[in-house]
């Protein structure tokens, strides 16, 4: 009856031309391709690896995983980070380019879990030297559950703006370094709320 | 030829492998000193993971440091479960009074378990060493097959990595209804898969050209070096405590050891890097014959827990609140090789001292002197086959 049933499907214009704000087409692209360091120190990292198999597959989400930080747009903190190891983990935070964000995966991560009582060596939480977006409980979460924390993650990468009033990720200013190992400052590291 | 001759003007860079490495299976920090593409020396840096695990054994009472145990080697947890119940197990056996007979139901399920744990946790080394040098499709296959180990531990435990599981006195809960059907239509499929895998990877020339001739160990070296487990095996050395000394069921089992012997071929050496490979593979086979075997022996359950024959685990709390003084040191055979554990008591609730005895650890101690000379290329090939997992080394 009209015109545009004689055209082929999906060849009209309105179908093949989107309009949107370049912010939302950018958050868009980031929302989807989500690289993540490859970055595993404990037990979650087999969790993690389960999740980049066959099964779980987040590559589907367009979650592949990279050896370096200069390529990742995220850091999933999977295990046990020690006070040796920490200053090296904001190390490789202040490699990736901006915009990152960090999931802590894990009771270790998040809070040092079964080890936060007895364990001289352990830190507390990753989230004393970078900044945290999600926070995924378990000793290891599964699978599932670290998907449904990409998830999380991906409603907050939505909302980034590249151009225009951004949201501020909470941004540590000062006292990164290892206290035993960095051979730094061992005050715990100021963090700057995030401005709304 | 000689290092020195292989780098006449003695020009050395130094290079840094980890402490975040995708290679070094965790956060190992190996200081590479090389000549181009020569390896001069070799430094691993370890205590990135030290959680003080063994520290924490001497704050909290017998059983609960259990769960800490899966924390020492995570690929194989139900084996580290093992070894540390069956050094408590060791150590209340000092005294007639206190000693804890284990039901037969419970020993099986050990049995099982550990040997599926064992099969799972070489899929993940042959799986990630084949990852290393470059082959990634191998790896997708183990993972897709340790999903359903996971899978039948998650039905027997509710954890699919961290079991805790088995207990002192027996394991923590009896098998699930048609678990002994479950497990035999996996094995089944198993083997199948196993004959794909193989034709994949196994029998590829690119890989086994790789890894032949890389960083032989000689037996003598091996043995000099404390190399345990298919470390071990893979230089040609036949040494397997669940054949020589046998705990549990393995004593009725025959356990068949296999040992590295050139599968490479002509271009290969005994105990280079495809040797230990295919130790571990020979040892999944023996593992899936080991289950069917075991499985067999399994008798049907019993009502009461702590039956004899069909219960699945003895009652062992009075025990733990006033186990005997004394030390003792109890060895099994994980699948990273020995791991032992020497307790000290002091007649308390809770344990003198925890030492944890792993086979990574001596794995590591190799490094410097396999590494030197090699490509560096080759370090990545090296790590892979000595099948490293970094908490067993820092603890």
């Amino acid at each position: 009856m009209n015109d545009h049933t004689q055209e082929r499907p999906g060849n009209r214009l309105d179908e093949q031309v989107h309009f949107a704000a370049v912010d939302e087409f950018l958050a868009w692209g980031k929302e989807n391709s989500l690289f993540y360091l490859l970055f595993a120190t404990a037990c979650c990292g087999i969790e993690l690896m389960q999740a980049g198999g066959p099964r779980y597959d987040v590559d589907r989400l367009g979650m592949i995983p990279r050896a370096t930080p200069r390529q990742a747009d995220l850091m999933i903190v999977a295990g046990t980070i020690t006070h040796k190891m920490a200053g090296r983990v904001r190390t490789l935070w202040e490699q990736m380019t901006e915009p990152r964000w960090v999931v802590s995966m894990g009771s270790c991560a998040n809070s040092g879990g079964p080890f936060s009582k007895w364990s001289y060596s352990v830190l507390n939480g990753v989230d004393k030297y970078v900044p945290v977006d999600v926070y995924i409980p378990g000793c290891p979460p599964r699978p599932e559950a670290l998907i449904d924390g990409v998830m999380a993650l991906r409603e907050r990468v939505r909302k980034y703006r590249t151009l225009g009033v951004r949201e501020t990720t909470p941004h540590i200013v000062a006292g990164h370094e290892a206290p035993f190992g960095g051979g730094g400052c061992a005050v715990p590291p100021v963090v700057e709320k995030a401005k709304e | 030829m000689t290092i020195e001759a292989m780098t006449p003007n003695g020009e050395r860079m130094t290079l840094n492998m980890g402490p975040h490495h995708p290679a070094t299976h965790g956060v190992l920090r190996i200081v590479v000193e090389s000549d181009g593409e020569v390896v001069a020396t070799c430094t691993p840096d370890h205590g990135y993971l030290h959680r003080s695990i063994e520290k924490i054994g001497e704050c909290i009472d017998w059983p609960l440091f259990v769960p800490y145990t899966d924390r020492v080697d995570y690929v194989c947890a139900m084996n580290a479960n093992l070894a540390y119940c069956l050094a408590v197990e060791q150590l209340l056996a000092t005294d007639a009074a206190s000693a804890v007979k284990v039901p037969l139901r419970g020993e099986c399920i050990r049995v099982l378990v550990a040997e599926l744990n064992r099969i799972s946790s070489h899929l993940v080394a042959v799986g990630a060493m084949a990852m290393d040098v470059g082959a990634y499709t191998p790896f997708l296959h183990a993972i897709a097959q340790r999903e359903l180990v996971n899978d039948i531990f998650e039905k027997l435990c509710g954890q699919r990595l961290t079991y805790n599981y088995v207990t002192i006195g027996g394991v923590a809960f009896d098998l699930y209804a048609q678990a002994s059907e479950e497990i035999t239509r996996f094995l089944d499929q198993f083997e199948r898969e196993m004959v794909r895998f193989n034709k994949l990877i196994t029998t590829s020339t690119i890989f086994r050209d790789r890894c032949a001739s890389v960083a032989p160990v000689s037996a003598a070296e091996a043995i000099a070096w404390g190399l345990v487990g298919p470390n071990l095996r893979g230089s040609g050395v036949d040494w397997d405590l669940r054949r020589d000394e046998s705990y549990g069921l393995y004593g009725q089992l025959a356990v068949r050891v296999p040992v590295g012997q050139c599968f490479a071929g002509r271009h290969g050496k005994v105990g280079d890097c495809f040797d230990r490979y295919v130790v571990r593979l020979l040892e999944i086979q023996e593992s899936v014959r080991l289950c069917r075997e075991t499985l067999k022996l399994l008798p049907p359950p019993a009502v009461k827990a702590n039956d004899p024959t069909g219960g699945y685990q003895a009652d062992v709390s009075r025990q733990l609140k006033k186990p005997p003084k004394g030390e003792v040191h109890c060895r099994t055979e994980a699948p990273r090789g020995e791991m032992g554990y020497f307790l000290v008591s002091d007649g308390t609730k809770v344990p003198y001292r925890v030492r944890c005895r792993t086979g990574s650890f001596s794995a590591a101690g190799i490094f410097h002197k396999v590494m030197r000379g090699i490509f560096l290329a080759d370090v990545v090939t090296v790590i892979g086959s000595f099948d490293i997992v970094v908490p067993e080394i820092d603890r």
